[in-house]
């Protein structure tokens, strides 16, 4: 048995240790937010928080979650610092085909709560894990900074 | 019936380790590729496994006035933000995948995963690292090219687990590390080159070279290293055409889908140009 806290609510449960945290979230938990694109570390559409950090949940065992604490991009949209990075990332067209966005915004919300007056190189290290299939991180970039600056005191 | 154990501590992972037939898994970046399975399906892991990451005692980075002592389930990205971890070490780690990945993975599982192309293993050989590896009944402490013996291979008992990394403090003049890869994140090296000097009014006290990804294991060569010291240097930068060609003899690169023997071969030799040029 597995305890974890998943989106500030704490859970058990009796799966493979192994299994990838991506596939307990989506078929256990019914969490689609996070996706499984490349499934090898490299796209991002898996990220989820651990303990306010990002991870790339398509290789990370189950078993290392215990007593650790999962927010999903579900979780992360019931607060106000989900609700300022949105607002900007509408506001300069950050998401378009929208498949790495839930990624983009744990990436976000990983860098800001670290750093949370980033430079803009400092952004696209922050979201270097993170593939955009529409080629928009101009846009993205711009919304992360906008978010960081419209939001002071947030993070 | 494969077995997965998360122990208590690092005593209860030892004794797992003596009993029974276990494979020891850190941040899993690696291995939970390596064993992928069909999509919403665990990996195929073969062997009963033992899930290290989460052990609080084995986190820590300790500096006294000699060297760094870093416990083996660090996250890389710890690292990267630690001022105590030596520059040349944070520098190869911030081109390492990215920070997803930086947050589970560790210099343990780079060690233990013993690829040819780990990034975090140049400046380790570089830097005289030790591995600790502990069992019940000993500790063996291991300079880092006495436990890696080839692709994929190392030393490590299958009684045994890596518990911390030592690096010497470093008091070079000047060091360069270099990564050829396809883009800044999430690459793998085509080859990778680290270099350190130290120069003391002139003369060369301290020369060493370390390059990945264009052998079985990372290469260096310490009597070659050896026969440059208390040169002026004058005198190394008037050795270089030989320099390259004793180098030239050690890498033995292969040709694969990131890159090819003759790209490899020039392009480590132009990296040990530039680094000694620019001494």
């Amino acid at each position: 048995m597995i305890k974890f806290k998943l989106n500030g609510k704490d859970v058990e449960v009796n799966l493979d240790p192994s299994s990838r945290l991506l596939d307990v979230l989506r078929n256990h938990f019914n969490l689609t937010g996070p996706k499984e694109g490349c499934g090898e570390g490299e796209c991002g559409a898996c990220a989820v928080l651990v303990d306010g950090r990002i991870i790339h949940s398509c290789c990370f065992p189950l078993a290392n979650v215990a007593d650790k604490e999962v927010t999903t991009i579900e979780g992360f949209s019931e607060t106000k610092r989900y609700q300022a990075l949105a607002d900007a990332m509408l506001e300069e067209g950050g998401s378009q085909c929208g498949i790495c966005t839930p990624g983009m915004m744990i990436a976000a919300e990983s860098l800001l709560t670290q750093n949370p007056k980033p430079t803009d190189e400092e952004i696209r290290i922050g979201i270097s894990g993170n593939l955009c299939r529409c080629t928009g991180y101009n846009m993205i970039v711009k919304a992360i900074q906008k978010a960081s600056k419209k939001g002071d005191g947030l993070w | 019936m494969v077995k997965h154990v998360i122990p208590k501590n690092l005593q209860d992972a030892l004794n797992h380790l003596y009993q029974g037939d276990y494979h020891v898994i850190a941040g899993g970046t690696d291995l939970m590729i390596q064993k992928r399975n069909s999509a919403d399906l665990p990996p195929l892991f073969h062997s009963n496994m033992l899930y290290l990451i989460n052990l609080e005692e084995l986190k820590y980075v300790m500096k006294d006035e000699a060297q760094i002592k870093i416990g083996s389930m660090t996250s890389l990205e710890t690292l990267l933000h630690h001022k105590d971890v030596p520059e040349l070490l944070k520098e190869v780690i911030k081109e390492m995948a990215s920070p997803g990945i930086r947050n589970m993975a560790t210099l343990a599982g780079n060690i233990a995963n013993a690829s040819p192309a780990g990034d975090s293993l140049v400046p380790l050989y570089l830097l005289d690292a030790i591995v600790v590896l502990a069992s019940t009944n000993q500790t063996r402490y291991l300079p880092i090219e006495k436990v890696i013996i080839g692709p994929r291979k190392t030393v490590i008992q299958a009684n045994e687990l890596i518990k911390e990394i030592i690096i010497p403090i470093p008091h070079f003049t000047q060091t360069s590390w270099v990564k050829v890869g396809g883009r800044f994140a999430d690459a793998i090296s085509k080859v990778s080159f680290a270099g350190a000097v130290t120069v003391s009014e002139g003369i060369i006290t301290d020369f060493r070279i370390a390059l990945g990804a264009v052998y079985m294991t990372v290469i260096r060569n310490r009597a070659f290293e050896k026969s440059y010291k208390d040169l002026s240097v004058e005198e190394l930068k008037n050795q270089l055409p030989q320099i390259l060609t004793r180098y030239q003899e050690l890498i033995k690169p292969i040709d694969d889908q990131r890159s090819n023997k003759n790209y490899r071969n020039q392009v480590a030799s132009n990296l040990i140009t530039d680094f000694i040029q620019k001494i």
